[in-house]
């Protein structure tokens, strides 16, 4: 199990060795750290990624976590009570959104720039799995995003990026406690006159790490043995408890 | 100070979830139910996952009602004939609820399900006790008074196979213990709770039993019952978290032994009262949010990739 971990880790440092900027020469950017390691302790964390740029511009970051599909329920009421009525599936959905930039999104980039990036979060890309008419779908994609923002998954606002005199930029993004566990990509966008000039991606991996990963691992690949597990150790804790009671 | 949970993925305060497990292993060990019917509704609300809730709910009950047997064993409080019967029906109705949980969960009524159950099952039932018990105290019954006008002959006692349970000095229908089991075992399975609010008045008023044998005859079976939903749950579902589990017993075998302890000041009449107000609260509550509108119509579940 933590040969398949520390395999995986491997596998995102020699991405690292071998990835090359698009446009190296216009835009560099790296992250404080590629691999958040959920821990016992975790609560979430901060990453810090900073760049330079060569010429002058704007700049735009786009945080995605690993894609899921989604089922998002309308509730309606029915005699009385609320309940889950109309259905739709959405696929391709990132499990983490966030954007980051030094201007408003709308004053750097037209829609259909930003569409074809998925830069803010209404160019997200989402698929529709059902073929429903147009409303539909923007009111069930509008709930989407809104319960992701509950649950602190999607940024509910655009992240600053700071410039440290023309060239050196920075900014920081915040992961919540239940940040689902995955390979994460972050791409930066050099942005002149209402375009894109250059673009950078970068991988950061989400990986439970230590006693609560090999939990994880235990109890998604021998059930049974972590369920009898569980009951043991529960019959334990309860024998202890009732005989420190009589004793005392 | 925090702790991330593997399984729910979420942090948590371990001290809150310490009290937690205490405050309700208190009120389990004082009125000899598991207290399930109060810790899934209340980790669902600190944002555990519904699933994870009901499925860790299954194996920290187990511990709750090993030391709870334990109390009312010395205290010769436990028909392990009569807890054995019922069971066999538990393990029946747990299978089912098990799978039946699944089938709900994949059309997306496994909520509305949890919380209509709740309602009807601890509404009608702690309506029910809190009837009986109040009429009990206006009656101002005293201590060893007889409990024959309760034991009317009815249809159920022309059930056939019948098998004598000298602890409770009954003799009953076999179907009668098992059936109970099996809606106890159903119970486990779709809310997280041991249906110890069900069982007990059901041993009560059904079966006949003695007062003082109903809370540890009823923890003996909540022990098998939630045992066995546990490992199912664990080995199916993937939704029960041994790091949560273990926190909530902590607290919860400490509550419940003072809890234990405590009941021995009430009178039954009383901590039925007792116990009958807290279920209406929970059910009340959960049927307020069904009929009011919520802030969102919309829910989201992930069905494919990481949660």
């Amino acid at each position: 199990m933590r040969a398949r971990r520390w395999g995986g880790a491997m596998a995102v440092l020699a991405l690292l060795a071998t990835w090359t900027p698009v446009r190296a020469q216009t835009l560099v950017a790296d992250l404080s750290s590629h691999l958040i390691a959920i821990t016992t302790g975790f609560t979430g964390t901060d990453v810090v990624l900073f760049g330079a740029i060569d010429q002058p511009g704007d700049v735009a970051v786009v945080i995605e976590g690993p894609e899921t599909s989604q089922t998002v329920r309308r509730k309606d009421r029915m005699a009385g009570i609320w309940i889950n009525n109309e259905t739709l599936k959405f696929s391709h959905v990132p499990g983490f959104y966030g954007v980051a930039s030094n201007k408003p999104l709308d004053a750097l980039l037209p829609p259909a720039v930003a569409q074809r990036h998925e830069i803010g979060l209404d160019h997200v890309r989402m698929l529709p799995r059902a073929d429903v008419d147009a409303a539909t779908v923007t009111e069930f994609r509008a709930a989407l995003i809104r319960n992701k923002q509950r649950e602190g998954l999607y940024g509910t606002e655009v992240g600053e990026v700071v410039f440290l005199g023309q060239r050196l930029f920075r900014t920081s993004i915040s992961f919540p406690a239940n940040v689902p566990i995955g390979l994460y990509t972050v791409s930066v966008y050099l942005i002149r006159d209402q375009d894109v000039v250059g673009a950078q991606t970068t991988p950061l991996a989400v990986s439970k790490i230590g006693f609560s990963a090999d939990i994880f691992d235990f109890a998604q690949h021998n059930g049974l043995v972590y369920g009898l597990l569980g009951v043991l150790l529960a019959v334990g804790a309860g024998w202890l408890a009732g005989s420190v009671f009589r004793k005392g | 100070m925090q702790i991330y949970l593997p399984i729910a993925e979420m942090s948590v305060n371990v001290f809150w979830v310490l009290g937690l497990g205490a405050m309700v292993g208190f009120l389990s060990g004082l009125f000899g139910v598991g207290g399930g019917f109060l810790m899934t509704p209340l980790l669902i609300f600190i944002g555990v996952p519904p699933a994870v809730a009901v499925g860790t709910q299954a194996n920290q009950l187990v511990g709750a009602g090993v030391s709870g047997v334990m109390y009312h064993w010395r205290k010769r409080n436990v028909d392990v004939k009569l807890g054995l019967v019922m069971q066999a029906g538990g393990i029946v109705g747990t299978v089912l609820g098990v799978m039946l949980f699944g089938m709900l969960q994949r059309l997306g009524h496994i909520d509305l399900v949890i919380s209509l159950s709740y309602v009807i099952f601890l509404g009608g039932i702690s309506g029910l006790m809190l009837m009986e018990s109040v009429r009990a105290l206006f009656r101002g019954r005293r201590k060893g008074a007889t409990r024959g006008k309760l034991h009317h002959h009815t249809w159920l006692h022309g059930l056939p196979f019948k098998m004598r349970f000298p602890r409770s000095r009954l003799y009953i229908s076999v179907l009668l213990p098992v059936g109970i089991g099996f809606i106890g075992g159903v119970l486990v399975a779709i809310m997280g709770i041991g249906g110890g609010f069900l069982l007990v008045p059901a041993m009560i008023y059904i079966l006949g039993m003695p007062t003082t044998l109903v809370a540890g005859t009823s923890l003996l079976q909540i022990i098998l019952t939630t045992a066995v939903a546990a490992v199912l749950q664990a080995a199916t579902n993937h939704t029960v978290d041994i790091l949560l589990a273990m926190m909530l017993l902590i607290g919860g075998v400490l509550g419940a032994q003072l809890g234990s302890r405590a009941s021995g000041y009430l009178k039954g009449e009383q901590a039925r009262a007792l116990l009958a107000l807290t279920v209406l609260g929970v059910a009340v509550k959960l049927a307020v949010d069904l009929v009011l509108t919520p802030d969102d119509l919309y829910s989201i579940t992930t069905t494919a990739g990481p949660k």
